[in-house]
């Protein structure tokens, strides 16, 4: 019997495990989880925790649930990978052994690595984050009562998950206090390390409008050093400083300790990847998927949802001794909420950025690409649905693995 | 990809003057780069510059992020912006004679 061990039972475990299982031959291969718990969150519903939009209770499952019945979950916590030898020792003392390893936990927030970010009096105080469970639930009571001030939303370093969150975040929380009638009592800055609103021009000119009819100030090229929390403000490296009364930050995302531990990790411990196989660079048996790899695409999951379709097909390949033929061309889509009961949708990979056009049929929608609408904003409600009961499962969701051309407005590029 | 002349070298750029031919550097040529940027080239400056050019071959022809130049490169981040005042990722590949730098996505 051989063993593919998988660890990590978020987005891409989940969907790598239940896909591999239905095609593995069950009396050659058995397929085990590892993860530290049985919490599998919705992490898109983050967004929504601050602004009463979505309970906390609405955003969690049973990562048991959601495995099919015969891949065993196993509940610890990773020490380290040893990629010679083939083992994973965890933290309990157990050591498993595995024939081919697939790394798919994550990246994880680390205020911890910037100078006075998480200091005791301020963390939950007055700065927050909102890509955790527990921060965006502190943040929800914290604006459920917030007189107002300076709310400042920032970025501290690319790559983060999501990337269009703390967009998405400005342009609800213009909405939200409209809708409390003290939008005149919060001034909204978004500071970020980019040199505009979003990593790719024709979308970032598109945010940067948006973020100015809504009256957001941009703060760009803004990097951060250190939270002063006694002066209350952000300081960057070449001496700039924000003040904040309310500061929602993005910190530096991290893979896995124990990747690190393993010797495994580049500097923000990202497994390295070819990123159209996502094959480890330095070990064949070890595959990294979903925010856990290098690859230059979003980290979010439809980037892990369309890589998997691919790396499936691949992965039997490679078991069976032949050369990988299927390479995944950085394909992601997401939608953006705009506030105010619209959404806008994008759809990208890595080298075509997003454009304006319709999706998923070209010329007839029923979603607009790049373009604000209430059907993308039910699209975008929808798609935790889709999430739970198509996606997880390892259910086709009828969108191609790549990016399709054909609806799109390819005029703007030059 | 256009060619331009700088200082008498005859070079590959891409539309914001970052070179696109490794090969085609030197560090004459990046001493006339720095001087066209307003970067002046002391012995720290010349370290990080080589480290990139080291490091961009190490990685698979990566230009490696501000982040990798201190942790990997064991530069400090606020050294760096002292050296190459603003933007220094940016500065740092258009001296070293690499492509402008993704770190984002």
């Amino acid at each position: 019997m051989k063993n593919l061990l998988i660890l990590g039972g978020g987005t891409a475990g989940t969907i790598a495990a239940n896909k591999l299982r239905r095609k593995l031959d069950k009396a050659e291969w058995s397929v085990t989880v590892v993860d530290r718990d049985d919490q599998h969150r919705y992490q898109p519903g983050y967004l929504f925790i601050p602004f009463g939009i979505y309970q906390p209770d609405e955003v969690t499952k049973s990562r048991r649930k959601y495995l099919d019945d015969d891949i065993p979950l196993i509940y610890a916590e990773v020490d380290r990978i040893d990629p010679e030898a083939r083992n994973v020792t965890l933290m309990d003392g157990r050591v498993l052994p595995y024939d081919q390893l697939i790394i798919a936990s994550g990246v994880t927030p680390r205020p911890d690595q910037t100078p006075g970010m998480d200091d005791e009096g301020s963390w939950y105080e007055s700065v927050f984050d909102f890509y955790t469970y527990e921060g965006a639930t502190a943040l929800a009571r914290k604006l459920r009562t917030w007189e107002g001030g300076r709310l400042v939303i920032n970025i501290v370093e690319m790559p983060i998950k999501c990337p269009v969150a703390p967009l998405e975040f400005a342009f609800l929380a213009d909405s939200f206090f409209h809708e409390k009638g003290m939008r005149d009592k919060v001034e909204i800055t978004y500071v970020t390390p980019l040199d505009g609103a979003f990593t790719k021009p024709i979308a970032a000119k598109s945010f940067g409008n948006m973020l100015e009819h809504k009256g957001v100030t941009i703060e760009p090229e803004f990097m951060l050093e250190r939270v002063d929390t006694d002066a209350k403000a952000l300081v960057s490296y070449d001496e700039r400083e924000v003040p904040y009364d309310l500061l929602v930050t993005i910190p530096l995302n991290m893979g896995a300790d124990f990747v690190a531990r393993s010797g495994m990790g580049n500097e923000l411990n990202l497994v390295p990847v070819d990123k159209h196989t996502l094959q480890a660079k330095k070990h064949p048996d070890v595959f990294a998927l979903g925010d856990a790899n290098d690859i230059p695409a979003s980290k979010a999951g439809s980037v892990a949802h369309f890589e998997i379709d691919v790396f499936v097909d691949n992965f039997l390949e490679h078991i069976a001794g032949k050369p990988m033929t299927g390479s995944f061309d950085g394909h992601a889509n997401c939608f953006i909420e705009t506030g105010h009961g619209k959404a806008m949708l994008i759809d990208f990979n890595y080298d075509t950025e997003p454009l304006p056009g319709k999706f998923p049929v070209p010329g007839v929608g029923p979603m607009s690409l790049l373009k604000e609408t209430k059907l993308n904003h039910m699209g975008k409600l929808a798609f935790r649905w889709a999430y739970w009961n198509v996606l997880m499962p390892g259910r086709p969701m009828g969108l191609s693995a790549d990016l399709q051309m054909a609806g799109k407005d390819t005029s703007l590029v030059h | 990809m256009p060619v331009t002349t700088i200082d008498g070298h005859e070079i590959h750029v891409d539309d914001e003057g970052f070179m696109t031919v490794y090969d085609e550097w030197d560090e004459t040529l990046a001493k006339s780069l720095a001087a066209a940027i307003g970067v002046e080239m002391n012995d720290e400056a010349w370290a990080a510059i080589r480290f990139m050019r080291t490091d961009f071959k190490a990685q698979d022809d990566v230009t490696p992020t501000l982040r990798r130049v201190s942790t990997a490169g064991g530069f400090e981040t606020k050294k760096l912006f002292e050296l190459f005042p603003k933007k220094p990722a940016k500065k740092m590949a258009y001296i070293a004679g690499l492509p402008k730098p993704k770190g984002c996505v």
